[in-house]
């Protein structure tokens, strides 16, 4: 049949990506996540020539240490990016979700568990108000959010009272930022880690071999094994050797498997992808677009409040800046720098951790070469502006080339 | 062809009015299994509205729908859907950021068996499956089932668009422009695929500008004209210049037309 013919002709068969190529795709945004670990190694070099502080075992635990909180609350940011939305009440709720946690604990002798759950409940609680808000009356996410910014920094101070801040004691509490677990106790996280992921790997190859797909590549499975493995075992070696792998560390990477799986692998997740891609499409197939709406900003929201309450363990202390100065920014930036799309449906929740380290690494170097705040935030803004461009003009190339 | 017996789906006297505009004038139209009508008409001749008609986006204000000769009322997509019509409209409605399969099975997302239950985790394995299956069915050819659909040219959107709206076993498949801003090779495909939707016993609505696609692909062609049916041809037996003439008003077609304006005034 000649129609048939033509369109056979006209597809191009599929091949294997050229060097061309992937520079083409790191630079497209598709391989976003090479493009950050090549940003990182050179962050790495810069700051180890100037201080050769930077990459010792001690150093990067206190990175590690650092960046939890903004990691976290950047997996909630991830979600509302994804939806080509933005959350700028993070930061504010953060803080006044563990302002709850400290006067419920502090003043009111809860225990630290439930107080934990209160301040957890509050986050979620806020993010599904402003998510109805914004997808009932379909006002600008960011106007809400913006409302949300104010209102829960005046509730912060509200709930913190005259004195502005409340050290915290119970163990319970500080301990989610200052345990460290013992060296065998980490190589166990990792055997753990290592297997699972393999495991994971094995299953899902073995299933698409048994149904006959393509992209079938054993090779490119075990290279993936291989550098995890690699990483996760480098990276306990380095913890173990200055206090150990620390509780906070393993919370983070638990959220973000966790998000990312939800992300990746849910209907859920795939529905936040086609809302932040194409609403009136998802609407279309069946999908509740406002329910998705209102789940994802109560994500937002319960992420925001973990992070707040990792923040105050690590702080011993709730004050009246908690939350505040540039952690909202900081938490936004690091996914974006990292590869998630500002304009939606394009990312992993990975770019918070990554985003994370990029943003922590250039913020530790920077402490430990003693320098002034103004250059700090001046480098920092450079950073981030530089990752939105990124993010925009890998766009425009998508679009110059036929993709959108 | 297989137009003998109890049409699929049948309109009889179905018109709707938006304020002053007559959109549709007690218009009578049917498809029959295994058919392809080619819908025809100037702009604002009516076709979008009957085809919104059918899907349930419109409601008529009078005239009856029956669907395999029940009469039924639809009152919204859902409706249209449960029946077993499936549109595809020209935007696409596709999410150019996820990929062929993705797209395919988006609302309806098969959920693997087991553990990941509890989580409704996406078995993908068996999604690029059936995906896989399904298209080599309409013989549909797509680089890779896991490139994102922005990737794709506008031929091989349309039919994964048109794949889509058979993944819920559908009856009648109405067609909103599928071959306008398409290549000459890319017409061409989405013309086989739909002479393949008719080899599967379905009935199919085409709207379309271009008759010469119209031509290349229909049994019969249905001409709406101010709302108002202008004329219905077999495709064989006529002549574009016949409906040309139906679609302007001018010529053989026009006598239709001024005959059922008569019977209005």
């Amino acid at each position: 049949m000649s129609a048939t013919e033509a369109a056979t002709a006209e597809e191009a068969p599929e091949r294997r990506p050229t060097t061309g190529e992937t520079a083409r795709r790191i630079v497209q945004g598709d391989l976003s996540s090479v493009r950050v670990v090549l940003g990182l190694v050179v962050i790495a070099v810069i700051f180890q020539v100037q201080e050769d502080r930077f990459l010792s075992a001690e150093n990067l635990t206190n990175l590690m240490l650092q960046i939890t909180t903004i990691g976290l609350i950047s997996v909630g940011v991830v979600y509302v990016l994804l939806l080509g939305e933005i959350d700028l009440s993070v930061g504010a709720v953060s803080g006044l979700s563990a302002a709850v946690m400290a006067v419920l604990s502090v003043n009111h002798g809860w225990n630290a568990y439930l107080a934990i759950a209160a301040a957890v409940a509050v986050g979620a609680a806020i993010g599904c108000l402003q998510g109805s808000l914004f997808s009932r009356f379909v006002v600008p996410s960011f106007v809400v959010t913006l409302a949300g910014l104010l209102a829960w920094e005046g509730a912060l101070l509200q709930v913190l009272g005259k004195t502005g801040s409340l050290n915290i004691n119970d163990p319970k509490i500080t301990g989610l930022a200052n345990i460290f677990y013992s060296d065998t106790v980490g190589w166990i996280f990792a055997a753990v880690i290592i297997g699972a992921y393999g495991a994971a790997l094995a299953v899902g190859y073995r299933r698409r071999v048994a149904a006959c797909l393509g992209d079938t590549n054993a090779l490119s499975q075990i290279v993936r094994f291989v550098l995890l493995a690699a990483i996760v075992i480098a990276a306990v070696a380095i913890l173990n050797s200055d206090r150990g792998v620390p509780l906070a560390v393993m919370i983070l990477l638990a959220f973000v498997v966790g998000m990312e799986y939800v992300a990746k692998q849910t209907s859920f997740g795939r529905h936040v992808f086609a809302v932040g891609g194409n609403a009136e499409a998802a609407r279309r197939a069946g999908i509740h677009v406002n329910r998705v709406r209102i789940a994802v900003f109560t994500i937002a929201g319960t992420m925001a409040a973990i992070g707040g309450v990792m923040a105050a363990s690590r702080l011993f202390a709730v004050n009246q800046n908690s939350g505040g100065n540039e952690l909202l920014l900081l938490a936004i930036a690091g996914p974006v720098i990292a590869g998630t799309s500002l304009f939606g449906g394009r990312g992993s929740v990975w770019t918070a951790l990554l985003g994370a380290l990029v943003i922590g690494s250039i913020s530790n170097g920077m402490d430990l070469l003693s320098l002034s705040s103004a250059v700090k935030l001046m480098v920092t803004g450079g950073v981030l502006l530089l990752a939105v461009l990124v993010d925009a003009v890998a766009r425009q190339q998508r679009q110059t080339s036929g993709r959108v | 062809m297989a137009a003998d017996g109890t049409p699929l789906l049948e309109l009889e006297g179905v018109s709707k009015r938006f304020g002053p505009v007559q959109a549709l004038d007690r218009v009578d139209f049917a498809v029959h299994a295994g058919e392809v009508i080619g819908l025809v008409g100037d702009n604002g001749a009516g076709k979008s509205t009957l085809v919104k008609a059918i899907a349930g986006i419109y409601s008529p204000d009078g005239g009856t729908i029956r669907f395999e000769g029940e009469e039924v009322r639809i009152k919204g997509p859902q409706d249209a859907t449960e029946l077993g019509i499936a549109t595809v409209y020209q935007d696409l409605a596709l999410c150019d950021n996820l990929d062929v399969v993705a797209n395919l099975f988006l609302g309806r997302e098969q959920v693997s068996a087991g553990p990941g239950q509890v989580s409704r985790q996406l078995d993908e394995v068996k999604m690029e499956h059936e995906t896989a299956d399904l298209l080599s069915t309409l013989a549909v050819t797509i680089p890779s089932l896991r490139s994102e659909v922005g990737t794709l040219s506008g031929g091989q959107r349309q039919q994964v668009a048109v794949a889509r709206s058979l993944l819920g076993d559908p009856k009648v498949v109405l067609l909103d422009e599928p071959t306008a801003a398409l290549g000459v090779p890319q017409t061409k495909q989405v013309l086989e695929l739909i002479r393949r939707l008719r080899e599967r016993n379905l009935g199919v609505v085409v709207i379309s500008h271009n008759l010469a696609d119209v031509f290349a692909v229909a049994d019969r062609v249905f001409v709406l004209r101010l709302g108002r049916a202008a004329g219905e041809f077999r495709a064989e037996e006529t002549t574009e210049e016949h409906v040309v003439g139906a679609i302007t008003g001018v010529g053989d077609g026009g006598e239709r037309n001024q005959h059922a304006e008569g019977e209005t005034s």
